[in-house]
C-alpha cells in the first residue's frame, strides 16, 4: 500500500459516491416530503439498470441516450406506485407501514425481473465501460467520469427544481411542515405525488451507471437499499444536503478500507460507522433533533 | 372458573400437541416444527415491537447469534449427536439476549423510523461479519453433529421442542402485557414524551423489553440449527426472516396475544406449502408479495382486530335491531 493508491481510492470513491448521493437524494426526497421509507428504492434501481440493458441488447440504444426512455418510464411507474398503493397508507403507523408496502411491492418486482431476466448474472456494455483514461496519472475508467458528471447534471437539476421554482417552493414548504403547507394553499397530494415520482425517476440514471460497474442481478437489490438507507440515515433523514455527503463520504471510505485492510472489510466499516456516527449524534449529521415524532 | 377464552386456549394447545401423532407424514410435520418456530419468535418479537411501537426489523440478529452459539458450544464442548444438543437451547437464547444489549444500546438512542432503519443497518452488520470472521466458518457454514433418529419419528423431538418454546414465549408475553412493565411498554407507544414525563423511565424499560425479546427468538434460532443440522450466514441471518417475523405479527394483530401465533401459523405454513407447491421461486416471491400487500392495504390493523371488530359491529347491529322493536312496542 502506498499514498498513490490511497489518493486513486479517494478519488474513486468520490466519483462513484456520487451516483450514491444522487440515488440516496431521491430515497431522502421521500422521506422528508411523504414520511415513507421506501425500500423499494434498491429494485427500482435494478429495475432502471434492466431497462438500459434491455433497450441496448434488443435495440441497439446507447446507456446515456437510453436515459431519454427509462427516466421517465421509471418517474411513471413511481407515481402509479404512490397513487395505487402508497396514497392508502394512513393512521399513525405511516412510516412502519410505507416500509412493509415498498417492501411488498419490491419482492413482486424481484420475482417478475427474475422470470423475465432469469437469476444469471448481467453488465451493461458499451465502449466506455472497460475503457480508461489518463488523468494526473491516475487511469480512470471512463465510466466512473461519465456516472459522476450524469450525477453532477441530475443534482444540479434537481437544485435548480428545488430552489428556483415555484414547485421547488411547495416542495421545501411541505418538507418544512406539511400541515402548514396545506394551510398556505399548496396541494401537499399533488406535491407528494410528484416527489415520489421524482426520487424515483433518478434511480433510472444510478441503475444504469450502478450495471455498467457492477454484474447485477434482482437480488441485487438488498445490497443497494441497504446501503441507501445507511447513508440517508447517516445523514439526517430528510436531508438532501446530508444525503448528498454521506453518499460521497461512505463510497469514499469504503473504498479506502478495501485498500488499506482489504475488501472483505469495506461492508462491514460501512455499516460500523454508522452505528458510531449514531451513538455519538442520534440524529445523524445534518439531521435536526427530533422531539416528539408521533 | 373456566371461562370460555380459556378454554379456546386449551383445545388450540390440545390440537398443537396432538398433531403430529395423528399426521405423520414428515412433509406436514416439518411444516409444523417451522410454522411453531415462527409462531415463538413472532409472539416474542410482538413482546417488544408490538407493546412499545419500535419496530425492529434486525430480529435476525437474535436467531442467528442463538444458531451460531449453540453450533459453536457443541462443536467446542464435543456433544454427541442425540437429545443432548436440545439442552443448549437455551443457551443459545441467553447469548442472544447477552448481544441485545449493546445492540439495543446503540439502537434504541434514537426514535422510532430511524430505529426501523438502524436495526436494518446493524443486521447487516452481523450477517458481514458471519461471513468474513474464520471461527463462523464463512461462506461454508458449519456443521453439526449428525442425529441417528429414525426417519419416521425423526420430526417429534423438535416439534414438541419448538412447541414448548412457542408456549413459554406465549406466557411470558401474556404475563408482561398484564404487568406493570406491560403497561410502560405501551404508554411508551402511545406517547413517548408524555410517559417520559409522567415517570416511566423509558430508555431503560425499552432496553429491558428489547433484550427479553431476543431470548425466545435465539432459542428459535438454536433449534432451527440443531434442526437442520448445518448452519450458513444467509440463511440464519437472513433479511427475509427479519421482514417475515415483522408481516407475521402485522398480519395477525400488532399488539395483540392471539395475533402473531396466528399470523405466524397461517403465513408459515402457507410460505412452507408454496414453496413445496412452486419449485418456481420467482412465481413464488410475486405470490407472496402480492398477498403481503393486500394485507397490509386491506387489514392493516391485522386480522385479529378485523373480526373482532365485525364481530363488534354485528353485536351492535343486534343491539340496534331490539330497540327498534323495543320502541315499536311502547
Amino acid at each position: 500500500m502506498n499514498g498513490t493508491a490511497v489518493l486513486h481510492s479517494i478519488i474513486d470513491g468520490v466519483l462513484t459516491g456520487s451516483v450514491y448521493a444522487l440515488m440516496a437524494t431521491g430515497l431522502t426526497l421521500i422521506f422528508g416530503v411523504m414520511n415513507i421509507i421506501n425500500v423499494a428504492q434498491g429494485i427500482f434501481v435494478i429495475l432502471g439498470a434492466y431497462l438500459s440493458y434491455a433497450l441496448s441488447v434488443h435495440l441497439g440504444i446507447d446507456l446515456f441516450v437510453g436515459l431519454a426512455i427509462t427516466i421517465p418510464t421509471l418517474f411513471v411507474v413511481g407515481i402509479v406506485v404512490e397513487r395505487v398503493f402508497l396514497s392508502r397508507i394512513k393512521g399513525p403507523e405511516r412510516v412502519v407501514m410505507s416500509i412493509l408496502v415498498t417492501y411488498a411491492i419490491s419482492l413482486v418486482i424481484e420475482g417478475v425481473l427474475n422470470m423475465v431476466f432469469s437469476v444469471n448474472y448481467v453488465e451493461l456494455h458499451a465502449w466506455y465501460v472497460n475503457r480508461s483514461v489518463r488523468v494526473f496519472g491516475f487511469y480512470l475508467p471512463y465510466i466512473y467520469l461519465l456516472g459522476f458528471a450524469l450525477a453532477v447534471v441530475l443534482l444540479g437539476a434537481l437544485y435548480v427544481m428545488l430552489y428556483r421554482t415555484r414547485f421547488g417552493s411547495s416542495v421545501r414548504a411541505s418538507l418544512a411542515d406539511q400541515t402548514s403547507a396545506a394551510l398556505v394553499g399548496i396541494n401537499v397530494r399533488r406535491v407528494s405525488t410528484v416527489c415520489f415520482g421524482l426520487g424515483v425517476a433518478v434511480t433510472a440514471a444510478g441503475g444504469m451507471i450502478y450495471g455498467a460497474t457492477n454484474a447485477f442481478n434482482a437480488s441485487s437489490s438488498y445490497d443497494l437499499i441497504s446501503r441507501l438507507l445507511v447513508i440517508i440515515v447517516l445523514g439526517g433523514m430528510g436531508s438532501i444536503g446530508g444525503a448528498l455527503i454521506a453518499g460521497i463520504m461512505m463510497i469514499t471510505i469504503e473504498d479506502l478500507v478495501a485498500v488499506v485492510w482489504g475488501p472483505v472489510w469495506s461492508n462491514l466499516a460501512f455499516f460500523l460507522i454508522l452505528v458510531v456516527v449514531l451513538s455519538l449524534r442520534p440524529q445523524g449529521l445534518f439531521g435536526k433533533p427530533s422531539v416528539r415524532v408521533a | 372458573m373456566l371461562r370460555a377464552r380459556n378454554v379456546w386456549w386449551i383445545l388450540a394447545l390440545g390440537a398443537l400437541v396432538l398433531f403430529p401423532l395423528i399426521e405423520t407424514n414428515p412433509t406436514y410435520t416439518t411444516i409444523g416444527v417451522f410454522a411453531l418456530i415462527f409462531m415463538g419468535c413472532a409472539t416474542s418479537w410482538n413482546m417488544f415491537s408490538g407493546y412499545s411501537g419500535y419496530i425492529n426489523l434486525g430480529s435476525a440478529v437474535s436467531y442467528g447469534v442463538g444458531a451460531y452459539t449453540l453450533t459453536l458450544l457443541a462443536d467446542h464442548l464435543h456433544v454427541p449427536g442425540n437429545g443432548d444438543l436440545f439442552w443448549l437451547i437455551p443457551v443459545g437464547g441467553l447469548a442472544a439476549m447477552i448481544v441485545a444489549v449493546p445492540v439495543g444500546l446503540v439502537a434504541l438512542r434514537v426514535r422510532r423510523h430511524t430505529f426501523v432503519v438502524i436495526t436494518i443497518a446493524i443486521f447487516f452488520v452481523f450477517q458481514l461479519s458471519a461471513i468474513n470472521f474464520s471461527f463462523t466458518g464463512g461462506t461454508s457454514g458449519l456443521q453439526l453433529p449428525l442425529i441417528p433418529w429414525l426417519e419416521t419419528n425423526y420430526n417429534k423431538p423438535f416439534y414438541y421442542a419448538a412447541l414448548a418454546i412457542t408456549v413459554f414465549a406465549a406466557l411470558l408475553s401474556a404475563a408482561v402485557r398484564r404487568s406493570r412493565f406491560g403497561l410502560q411498554l405501551l404508554a411508551i407507544r402511545d406517547d413517548e414524551d408524555r410517559a417520559a414525563g409522567l415517570g416511566v423511565k423509558v430508555f431503560a424499560v425499552k432496553l429491558a423489553g428489547f433484550t427479553m425479546s431476543a431470548f425466545a427468538v435465539g432459542m428459535g434460532g438454536a433449534l432451527y440449527a440443531v434442526f437442520l443440522g448445518q448452519i450458513y450466514p444467509q440463511f440464519v441471518f437472513d433479511p427475509i426472516f427479519d421482514i417475515s417475523i415483522a408481516l407475521m405479527a402485522i398480519f395477525g394483530g400488532l399488539g395483540t396475544l392471539t395475533g402473531p401465533l396466528l399470523g405466524a401459523l397461517v403465513l408459515e405454513s402457507m410460505q412452507q406449502y408454496l414453496t413445496i407447491r412452486f419449485s418456481n421461486g420467482s412465481l413464488y416471491l410475486i405470490i407472496f408479495g402480492s398477498l403481503f400487500l393486500v394485507i397490509v392495504l386491506f387489514m392493516p390493523q391485522g386480522i385479529v382486530v378485523y373480526l373482532s371488530d365485525w364481530r363488534s359491529r354485528r353485536a351492535a347491529q343486534r343491539v340496534e335491531g331490539a330497540r327498534v322493536v323495543v320502541g315499536e312496542a311502547s
